[in-house]
């Protein structure tokens, strides 16, 4: 398969950020209340992640390697100001949706993760395509939970009303639980479909809270098993 | 008064950091395995989240305020917490090494958490003054706390229990967290 595509396959489906890796579980749990927003988060994710993935790659021989980390964080922070201000003049209704959670892209750990383990050692044009399928992968898995929720919790797809009145959507899956519960049911049909998702390295290995560690740590354990 | 313990509530158990706004899962769910570490880690947080954002409420105030450098915020914010992170780690070296010893692997952790730049943010969305936002980092990081702690209660008695195999790992743990973020949905009829 063409190397830039395979990136692509990469990132929506065989290391799907969400769903196989399990990073950015916070944005994935919080604003998968609606398909719609779930979309809006997710390309906002990939707008950020493409060009952090470029702006990194073209920079990777600049940057020392001991400050290589606050450089990262910079340039994802200016990328997201500005992803910021953009959705706030264009699309103020998905900016009241999303509040808090469009500044909290930079602590996203997909972000740092794919900067530290792909873009800093890959070209520019593989790193964007890495980045492109990375964040429609994100972008997929969130809005397939949005979907999920916004059914069952509101009766609606995208605002559309599905289910006739005389049923009663159940409105604690549009609220903070539903949230843990449909996750939960994800990765459990991940696990019975035979999937192997690196939850066991999360959950047991106290892996992620610091994405640079992990992202590292990921990196070491695959190059471990290409040896 | 009567305000400053409507925040601390409202932050701790009404909008409970973790439970109703996710933030800081990774770790929640990372470092939650036993309850030792959970105390460790949750005390490590408590510390950091209340200098935070005694020091982002500061420079919010007194420097991107006054000169309209309203947009900067997630760029400062970020850049000050993790140098702040930094420079606790290397006080606690060598001031206090008992309680380097005790806090110190946590440290790290804590930079790219998401619920101490939450916090920073939302202080400075609800206009909070500087005691305001010390008690709302103060309540929210005792929230983080008290989520992990229990949710580390509840993993060491889950962990001898014989659960169906695809819900082994990652799920049950899912789902342990999503009962008690109903049992904590409890708290919004709270009203002072």
């Amino acid at each position: 398969m063409n190397k830039y595509l395979e990136r692509l396959y990469n990132g929506i489906i065989k290391e799907n950020p969400t769903l196989i890796l399990m990073l950015g579980m916070c944005p994935t749990l919080a604003v998968s209340t609606r398909a719609v927003n779930g979309l809006g988060m997710g390309l906002s994710t990939t707008a950020v992640l493409i060009f952090s993935n470029l702006v990194i790659s073209l920079v990777r021989k600049i940057i020392p390697d001991q400050v290589r980390l606050p450089a990262y964080i910079v340039i994802v922070a200016s990328l997201v100001t500005v992803t910021e201000l953009l959705i706030e003049a264009y699309l103020p209704s998905l900016y009241d949706a999303l509040g808090l959670y469009i500044p909290l892209i930079v602590v996203n750990c997909i972000i740092l993760g794919r900067a530290e383990a792909y873009a800093s050692k890959n070209p520019p044009l593989l790193s964007v395509m890495d980045g492109l399928g990375m964040g429609l992968g994100f972008t997929a898995a969130l809005t397939l939970a949005g979907l999920v929720r916004e059914l069952l919790g509101n009766g609606s797809i995208f605002g559309f009303r599905l289910l006739p009145e005389s049923i009663e959507p159940i409105a604690i899956f549009a609220k903070p639980p539903g949230a843990f519960l449909v996750i939960a049911l994800f990765i459990a049909i991940l696990n019975m479909i035979g999937i192997k998702t690196r939850q066991r390295k999360l959950v047991e290995e106290d892996c992620c809270g610091n994405c640079a560690a992990c992202a590292n740590r990921c990196e070491k354990a695959q190059e471990g098993g290409t040896e | 008064m009567k305000s400053m313990i409507m925040i601390i509530i409202g932050t701790a158990l009404v909008n409970n950091v973790v439970l109703s706004q996710f933030l800081g899962i990774c770790s929640f769910l990372g470092v939650s395995r036993q309850i030792k570490p959970a105390i460790g880690l949750g005390v490590s947080v408590i510390f950091v989240i209340t200098i935070s954002s005694a020091v982002t409420s500061l420079l919010y105030n007194y420097l991107l305020k006054p000169y309209g450098l309203d947009y900067m915020k997630t760029i400062l914010f970020i850049l000050v917490i993790a140098a702040l992170v930094q420079g606790v780690e290397m006080f606690l070296k060598k001031k206090s090494p008992p309680l380097y010893r005790a806090l110190g692997i946590y440290l790290p952790l804590i930079t790219t958490n998401c619920a101490v730049l939450g916090v920073a943010l939302t202080n400075v969305q609800n206009g909070y003054t500087f005691g305001q936002s010390v008690i709302s980092g103060f309540g929210t990081a005792v929230g983080y706390t008290i989520a992990m702690v229990l949710l580390a209660a509840i993993r060491s008695r889950i962990r001898e229990e014989d659960i169906p195999a695809p819900l082994r790992g990652a799920p049950i743990v899912l789902i342990a967290a999503a009962l008690m973020s109903m049992a904590f949905m409890g708290f919004s009829q709270l009203s002072l």
